[in-house]
């Protein structure tokens, strides 16, 4: 569970059914938890309009779990790259009264709402849950190249190489953490590397 | 302290008759200025000196935002109601000073909608005029759906179809012509932002309804001024200002405490923006909530009231003010 920061830095709540005909549910490893959780207090028929799009972790578990809720239509993408055709297509084409479900690791969250908010969903209408992995999608505010999985304090920039202090800042627009140089006085000094999203 | 309302002094321009029951006047200001620019969904408060009363309504600005040199609005009479009404449609003329408030928004378009949908009900038509015209000199994406009683009593109707066309489509109570709500609320883009003015029953049910059809409530916006009710005279003590005071049955209990010298916050007079909110220290009777700014829970406990529409009847009321 990703401890509370400053505001930019978002919050996740618990995935609760909520009122309309058409659900679509975006997922990816642990995440597929979240769901099956929440099926357990939907009310008779709720995924005879639901959609779940998923993307199984490496060991590629719960996708029968997935499949038993019997949604309308179950999509397997092996990454969110390949995903998002499909799910800019969903979007619109919607109509209002679709909610939206994202459930799973902060990257998959971040990216699929800065897609749902470009389709002109509020993010505070959009229900969210964190799980699994706290690795963090980051922007280097120097170079501006995006590193995925980000695990350490401080980071790497992938692109340009600098030191980065991964910061709270969050930037929905980006589905992104800020990413600073920690050295920018004497690049020589190398602060200790820890393990800080596990 | 009436928090925001700065208050602009203007004169009459003109009252044009609408309709049987509608009249629209148009206020300039007496320095000659430009008005304080706007937006669409704005009301201005006007201040009717009406005797040795007072009366303070809430106006929707029905004119365009992008012109400024003056600015309109339409008040339908009201026989029963506790005269504001009718003051505006006997003894405001042409040439008339008059003093209003600065501008106030609590019903704004969102402008990262992909699409407004607007709800019209009579007279709740005001606002929409104003948001119309901002939108369409921005290109952007509008339909509104307006039920009237009859053609004639269709405030603005023809105006609105000759600006928009087939952007306006009208239902009309007496052909027995009904808005299909839920087909309409469930063919919308994804993106649609909702807009609903006109009576409460009305708001109460384009609100159930969307909601049930999975519209977030952050995409549904609406409006009604809630007119303070006539009803029995009461007293009231002013805990804080040791006051004790009596509201008569054409007085609202804000008016009240503002006769008595107290001066609480404002915004719009309507129950809707929050402003006068006002804690109960003690009472002994029951409650007429008439807002739409406390919950359920508020008027169920007792703690609270908005002076600007809600009134009691019983032995004892005492208010934190």
């Amino acid at each position: 569970m990703a401890a509370k920061s400053i505001i930019s830095r978002p919050v996740y709540g618990t995935l609760s059914p909520q009122p309309g005909k058409h659900h679509l549910f975006i997922a990816d490893a642990e995440g597929a938890l979240a769901i099956s959780d929440m099926a357990a207090k939907a009310p008779a028929g709720f995924f005879d309009g639901a959609e779940i799009d998923f993307i199984p972790g490496p060991d590629n578990k719960h996708v029968a779990t997935l499949k038993a809720l019997k949604p309308a239509q179950f999509h397997l993408a092996p990454s969110f790259a390949s995903l998002l055709p499909r799910l800019k297509q969903t979007l619109g084409n919607a109509h209002m009264g679709l909610r939206l479900y994202l459930a799973g690791t902060e990257g998959l969250i971040g990216q699929a709402m800065q897609v749902a908010l470009e389709a002109g969903i509020d993010h505070t209408s959009i229900q969210t849950e964190h799980r699994g992995s706290l690795a963090r999608r980051m922007q280097c505010v120097h170079c501006k190249g995006i590193t995925e999985n980000v695990t350490t304090q401080p980071a790497a920039c992938s692109h340009c190489g600098l030191l980065l202090l991964v910061r709270d800042h969050y930037s929905r627009r980006l589905a992104a953490f800020q990413g600073v140089c920690i050295n920018a006085e004497d690049r020589s000094e190398i602060p200790p590397i820890e393990e800080a999203f596990p | 302290m009436s928090t925001g309302t700065t208050k602009l002094d203007v004169v009459v321009s003109d009252v044009v008759p609408v309709n049987e029951l509608v009249t629209c006047f148009h206020f300039r200001r007496r320095d000659g200025e430009l008005l304080p620019t706007f937006s669409g969904g704005a009301h201005v408060v006007v201040e009717m000196r009406d005797g040795d009363r007072t009366r303070l309504n809430p106006y929707s600005l029905m004119g365009s935002p992008l012109d400024t040199r003056e600015y309109t609005i339409s008040v339908r009479r009201d026989d029963v109601g506790r005269g504001g009404s009718l003051f505006m449609h006997r003894s405001v003329k042409p040439g008339l000073e008059m003093v209003i408030s600065y501008p106030v928004n609590l019903f704004s378009l969102d402008l990262r909608a992909k699409k407004h949908l607007m709800l019209a009900g009579g007279i709740g038509i005001t606002p929409f005029m104003a948001q119309t015209a901002q939108l369409a000199g921005e290109g952007g994406n509008f339909e509104l759906h307006y039920t009237c009683r009859t053609a004639s009593l269709g405030t603005y109707a023809d105006v609105l179809r000759e600006r928009y066309d087939r952007r306006i489509r009208l239902y009309h109570d007496d052909r027995d012509e009904r808005i299909d709500l839920d087909r309409l609320l469930s063919t919308q883009p994804l993106g649609t932002h909702l807009y609903v003015c006109g009576p409460a029953g009305m708001i109460n049910w384009v609100r159930d309804r969307a909601a049930a059809l999975g519209w977030p409530s952050e995409a549904v916006h609406f409006e009604h001024f809630a007119a303070p009710q006539p009803g029995l005279p009461f007293d009231v003590t002013l805990a804080v200002s040791g006051k004790t005071i009596r509201v008569d049955e054409q007085q609202s209990l804000l008016e009240a405490i503002e006769a008595a010298g107290v001066d609480p916050p404002y915004l719009c007079r309507g129950g809707v923006c929050g402003q006068c909110e006002t804690n109960v220290i003690s009472y002994d009777g029951k409650f007429i909530h008439n807002d739409h700014w406390l919950s359920e829970e508020d008027h169920r406990s007792g703690c609270k009231i908005m002076p600007c529409v809600s009134r009691f009847e019983g032995r004892s009321l005492v208010l934190e003010r």
